[in-house]
């Protein structure tokens, strides 16, 4: 009876209300368990956690340490599954009772992304809006870039001194979001090299950014009436890897001397020894990159460089196409409007925080 | 329809690449991954053959017309052919039909890549400490208010990072974290910001054919 009692009084309590669920808004797969920790939680190695699907045999699919009140288990869609939690102490277990059956599933909307629908549809709406405006003849004003306002004077040097331009489109791959951009100052940047029938140099780091950036300035020399001075041999591949792709660039740098160097894209390690070696040929550089780490470079070593979000804006800034520019001036308005949550949220964080304001929590 | 056709590709293609984010479904998500890997890889493998096509041409075409430096064209061609053969033929770590192994000698594409392209891409590598040293030679003069600023702020970052900085005064490690933790990481968080909706408008503009200089520019 003792000995009974005894077992009784040095027994584990195990976890209780365990509580298995379909894990929300994911592909399926999964099943979130959860449950209360053991009231001999601080004595505890962990919590071992069991799965059976008749409810009788139990496998065992997860440890996690004392204090942790839930897990993930990967399961297959369609059947059903029944666990249960160990308290763990050395060789002596403690079950819990057993789960209610879960069955797990794919969902079709992932819901803790709808604020970022919700912006998306008010950020697109805001575009869309500015957008149409322009095209109505709403007069769109833009602040003046320096580095973009330049693009012409860099095109009439190099045609004046009857050298090349070199345009670099970074080492990103077409879906960077950079490199798009980039491509459509290409676009703006060949129609001018057209225009003055000057030579442009277009080497390119990935096969898939060669055939977009030739077709793009094939087509930017036949738009203003130009096909013939276009030389399918001044845009080409270079190479895949990246320091080899710089030691290219820097040899042609070397070696055709051309009078502007549009370094704009996606960079890297590479960045600097791009800017720094144009900068010794003595050509007008100009660059932009949305790589933040990179930007130091740029600035120290290039004439102008476009920072963040002026990469985006520049070909409309290039073109003064009003409907670009009324989609800047929507983006704009996104941000001022960002700008003011943001403003209000600190103000509200700041008066919770605060000892004093703790009125206000 | 010369241009028509590439918009709407781009914007179902764009809207496609949309829809994963927000659906988790395994429908979506495989459909997404077949997109992005499978079909991205077979479009890359046709680039790749006009990539290579135009790296041959140019060089050849440079060879026949004996421009500044054609030598050295040939260095370039023979490379390729030489780790093309070998690449189709050696097989990975030399296990192809053709024989990458003379005496102690290795030459398989593994080899080649490990012992000449590696050191290769290092040594460029190596060379941007020097870029970066007549870099900071350029940034550092302090010709206008924010050159001298720049300058003031390495000049303290610096010696904080340096036990010298510890001993001239115990505050100057923690200033100088402090100047790269809140007036370093705000101007960064500001441009961060900006980039991503400026690469949210772009999308948007792409997607919906606002933006059409990638075609050319202009307008139907």
């Amino acid at each position: 009876m003792i000995f009974i009692l005894l077992c009784a009084l040095m027994a584990l309590a195990p976890p209780s209300k365990v509580r298995a669920y379909d894990t929300p808004n994911d592909g399926g797969g999964s099943v979130t368990i959860e449950w209360q920790i053991s009231p001999d939680d601080k004595e505890l190695i962990g919590y071992q956690i069991y799965r059976s699907e008749d409810g009788e045999i139990y496998e065992k699919v997860g440890f996690i340490g004392p204090g942790r009140t839930r897990i993930e288990d990967e399961t297959q869609d369609g059947p059903e599954y029944i666990y249960k939690v160990a308290a763990v102490q050395d060789t002596i277990r403690s079950y819990s009772d057993p789960s209610p059956p879960v069955m797990s599933r794919a969902h079709l909307v992932d819901r803790t992304k709808t604020n970022v629908f919700v912006s998306l549809l008010v950020f697109g709406a805001i575009i869309l809006y500015f957008t149409y405006a322009a095209r109505k003849g709403k007069e769109m004003f833009i602040r003046k870039i320096a580095g973009l306002q330049a693009v012409d004077d860099a095109v009439g040097r190099a045609t004046e001194m009857g050298k090349p331009i070199l345009y670099c489109p970074g080492i990103g791959y077409i879906e960077d979001i950079a490199t798009i951009a980039s491509l459509n100052i290409l676009g703006e940047v060949a129609k001018k090299c057209a225009q003055y029938d000057t030579k442009l140099i277009n080497p390119n780091r990935d096969p898939i950014v060669y055939t977009v950036a030739r077709e793009i300035i094939k087509e930017s020399y036949s738009s203003v009436g130009r096909p013939d001075s276009f030389d399918p041999d001044n845009v080409y591949y270079v190479t895949d890897s990246q320091f080899a792709y710089a030691a290219a660039l820097d040899g042609v740098m070397i070696r055709e001397r051309p009078a502007t160097n549009f370094l704009v894209g996606w960079f890297r390690a590479e960045s600097l020894i791009l800017a720094e070696t144009g900068a010794s040929t003595g050509a007008i550089q100009i660059a932009g990159t949305d790589q933040v780490s990179q930007l130091p470079f740029f600035v120290t070593a290039c004439d102008y460089t476009l920072i963040g979000e002026e990469l985006y804006a520049a070909s409309a800034y290039i073109s003064k196409e009003p409907l670009l520019l009324g989609a800047i001036k929507g983006e704009d308005w996104g941000k001022f409007f960002i700008g003011i949550v943001l403003i209000i949220a600190s103000i509200i964080g700041l008066l919770t925080t605060f000892p004093i304001l703790g009125l206000f929590r | 329809m010369k241009r028509t056709f590439p918009l709407i590709l781009v914007f179902v293609f764009g809207i496609l690449g949309i829809i994963p984010f927000f659906v988790p479904h395994p429908v979506v998500q495989n459909a997404d991954e077949f997109l992005r890997n499978e079909f991205l890889r077979i479009l890359v493998a046709f680039a790749l053959v006009l990539g290579l096509g135009s790296l041959l041409k140019v060089h050849i075409d440079k060879i026949k017309r004996k421009r500044e430096n054609w030598q050295y064209s040939w260095i370039l061609i023979i490379s390729f052919l030489i780790s093309a053969i070998i690449g189709l033929f050696g097989g990975v770590g030399g296990t192809g039909i053709l024989p990458t192994t003379i005496g102690s000698f290795q030459f398989d594409i593994w080899t080649i890549y490990w012992n000449v392209v590696m050191p290769l891409g290092s040594t460029m590598f190596a060379l941007l400490a020097f870029f970066m040293a007549s870099a900071a030679y350029r940034a550092f003069r302090a010709r206008s208010t924010e050159a001298t600023l720049l300058l003031a702020a390495a000049f303290v970052v610096m010696l904080g990072v340096l036990p010298l900085g510890d001993r001239i005064s115990p505050h100057l490690p923690s200033f100088a974290q402090w100047i790269m933790d809140v007036p370093n990481v705000a101007g960064q968080r500001g441009i961060l910001f900006g980039v991503a909706l400026g690469a949210l408008a772009t999308a948007l503009k792409i997607i919906l054919g606002i933006e059409r200089s990638w075609l050319g520019g202009g307008r139907e």
